[in-house]
């Protein structure tokens, strides 16, 4: 599914090179739930970004699905990215004039598909947010947002979720229903989940844990029997809700 | 993402910013409505000068005395002997039978008071002869115009002006009434024998009075030039419609001349064409003016405009991001800026229409330190302001359109 080959990313700043990825290979197949640890500056972020088609390695080759992306046009790897892959970052990465439905359809918006508010109310209901759809972000809680986000991802039936560091801004029960959610998403639509994340507890969830450090990977472990997360049953918020402090 | 998208996504991103997309439009509402207005009040101006000097009545030369001066003392002469015109001059150039001259009427102007039975009012005192109403196109609406046998026996004979009839016999039996005509310590009464039709215009000519031009010489002492000749002010030639004026003022100007007996025209021979033409000439430099100085406003409204549109772009970097994470190309980004850019100079320009217009409707007629301000709206104008201002917000939406489809994804999404 996902395959890299001996990949390679320097950024060219004025301090001198930087090597972000020094020789990386992994390869992922579908339906697998996998952490990305390693401290900040290790690479995961980086390569995270060149798997989700936002950046292009300086060497090496990446091959999606069979297919070589290692270099695409700006255009190729846009449409590409809008189609296979869905993001979760830390920080919700929500528009804030926009309701839930709305930040849900985005995507859609650029695919160009019909039915977008029936496709983007499905990926509220299946994150358990199908009342708050007409919710701005500063009327949810940071679980919420974050689950918005989510429906966002996988509103276009992607390939791959990316999520960077999607529960360092959550508490702990919020992080276990995110990724009980990761989790599903992976078992039951084989959906490939990625978690870049620096929390042990959170890689708990996964199948596989691939540590990083200086742009190198460290190890490279499967989990057989990886922590059950309890699914949210219920819409109510983990957390303050921010729509009441905010009242 | 569609055409429709496009548009229906720019307008929520304007709705979602009341006041900085109303701020980014001001400069081109403005910008709009200042060309249209200022065109509209250059036009208007042009329209009116050439309506006034058009109403004097078409094809016409005017004679006048030119200023004079001792040539011993280099002092400029006295008011009565600078008058070189005499009515036999007009007399003369009728007798002259130049091709294309219809009709040649002298006239003496000056103002006086006029006093009816209970009323009084400052009027125009035009001593001229009976040609004067074919020469300059004016219709009697009752009784008679200047007669012959009036200008032969020097009648105490007054014609009177529409609204001079209207102010002083207010019950309309003005004919056959006595009015006093009154100059200083000096004053005669003369009999009513007709009242002008209205002419309109400015009005200034239904303020005039006529009167045979020898009954005033020979009355008003002043009026006569040192030989004791009847002096008057002004000469009209009436040409035919197509004859080429420029071969007739030529001519009067050599009969003139002889009479003179000058080399140098103690006189100077115009026709309403020169008149219209250089009156036309100011208005114009007016309009140019009037019009630069709209266009800057329009091009600084649309420096306005790019400025905040450069704002907008830093302000949402985090959404370019996000719309690059989800798919969107960087076209897809410029082209939503874009379409902002333009839906908001489409929105500035048509209320720009909307206040430009009605500006120059509420200000036309409209009294302005003494002058009535006369507009005309042009249509050209609109489209044209209408245009620039389209092309304005496209130009200045551009570059920070562009600016925003060339970020980076991953920087975009990290900002603050």
């Amino acid at each position: 599914m996902i395959l890299l080959d001996d990949i390679e990313k320097v950024y060219r700043t004025d301090a001198g090179e930087v090597r972000a990825l020094d020789g990386v290979s992994l390869n992922v197949e579908a339906g697998e739930f996998i952490a990305i640890m390693g401290a900040s500056g290790s690479g995961k972020s980086t390569m995270m970004n060149i798997i989700g088609l936002l950046d292009d390695p300086t060497a090496g080759r990446y091959l999606l699905d069979g297919a070589d992306v290692s270099k695409l046009d700006d255009d190729t790897r846009s449409k590409l990215r809008g189609r296979l892959f869905g993001f979760v970052f830390q920080s919700y990465n929500l528009v804030p004039r926009m309701t839930a439905i709305e930040q849900v359809e985005l995507p859609l918006l650029y695919q160009r598909l019909p039915n977008r508010r029936q496709m983007a109310m499905e990926a509220l209901e299946r994150v358990g947010l199908a009342d708050r759809a007409n919710h701005h972000p500063n009327q949810l809680s940071g679980g919420q947002q974050q689950r918005v986000a989510i429906a966002r991802s996988l509103v276009v039936h992607p390939n791959v979720i990316l999520a960077d560091e999607p529960t360092g801004a959550l508490d702990t029960k919020t992080s276990e229903e995110v990724m009980g959610i990761f989790a599903d998403l992976a078992r039951e639509q084989a959906i490939t989940v990625v978690v870049v994340t620096h929390e042990q507890n959170i890689a708990e969830f996964t199948n596989r844990t691939v540590r990083m450090r200086d742009g190198r990977i460290l190890s490279d472990e499967p989990r057989p029997h990886p922590a059950m997360a309890v699914e949210a049953a219920s819409d109510e918020p983990a957390g303050h809700p921010v729509s009441e402090v905010a009242r | 993402m569609s055409i429709f998208d496009s548009i229906r996504t720019a307008l929520r991103a304007i709705a979602a910013n009341r006041l900085r997309s109303g701020l980014t439009a001001l400069g081109l509402v403005i910008g709009v409505a200042s060309v249209i207005v200022l065109i509209a009040v250059g036009q208007g101006a042009q329209q009116g000068v050439q309506d006034r000097i058009r109403g004097l009545g078409s094809d016409l030369i005017f004679v006048k005395p030119a200023p004079q001066t001792d040539r011993s003392t280099g002092a400029r002469g006295a008011r009565d002997s600078g008058i070189t015109l005499t009515a036999a001059d007009a007399d003369a150039i009728a007798g002259a039978k130049i091709h294309g001259v219809m009709g040649v009427a002298p006239q003496l102007a000056f103002n006086a008071q006029a006093i009816a039975l209970s009323q009084n009012l400052g009027v125009t005192v035009i001593g001229t002869t009976p040609a004067y109403a074919e020469v300059r196109d004016a219709k009697v609406a009752q009784g008679n115009f200047i007669g012959v046998d009036d200008v032969d026996r020097r009648a105490l004979t007054v014609v009177l002006g529409s609204a001079v009839a209207a102010s002083l016999f207010p019950d309309g039996d003005a004919i056959g009434q006595q009015l006093r005509l009154a100059l200083g310590p000096q004053g005669f009464n003369f009999r009513v024998i007709g009242v002008m039709e209205t002419r309109g215009g400015t009005g200034e000519q239904d303020n005039y009075v006529f009167v045979p031009v020898p009954s005033l010489s020979a009355r008003f002492q002043f009026l006569r030039n040192p030989r004791g000749d009847i002096s008057v002010n002004q000469i009209n030639v009436r040409t035919a419609p197509d004859a080429k004026q420029d071969p007739i003022e030529m001519e009067i100007t050599t009969v003139l001349a002889q009479r003179h007996q000058v080399v140098t025209p103690d006189f100077t021979v115009q026709s309403q064409n020169d008149l219209v033409g250089a009156a036309a000439e100011v208005s114009r430099t007016l309009s140019i003016l009037l019009g630069s100085i709209a266009g800057i406003s329009l091009i600084v409204g649309g420096i306005g405009t790019m400025n905040i549109m450069l704002v907008s772009v830093t302000e949402r970097t985090r959404e370019i991001g996000i719309r690059r994470a989800v798919g969107a190309r960087g076209i897809d980004v410029m082209r939503q800026f874009v379409t902002e850019a333009i839906a908001l100079s489409l929105v500035g320009g048509l209320i720009g229409i909307g206040i430009g217009v009605g500006v120059a409707v509420e200000i036309n007629g409209r009294d302005i330190s003494g002058t009535a301000m006369q507009t005309a709206i042009q249509t050209w104008s609109i489209a044209l302001a209408f245009g620039v201002a389209l092309l304005v917000g496209l130009i200045s939406g551009s570059y920070p359109a562009f600016r925003a489809s060339r970020l980076d994804p991953i920087l975009a999404l990290r900002s603050e």
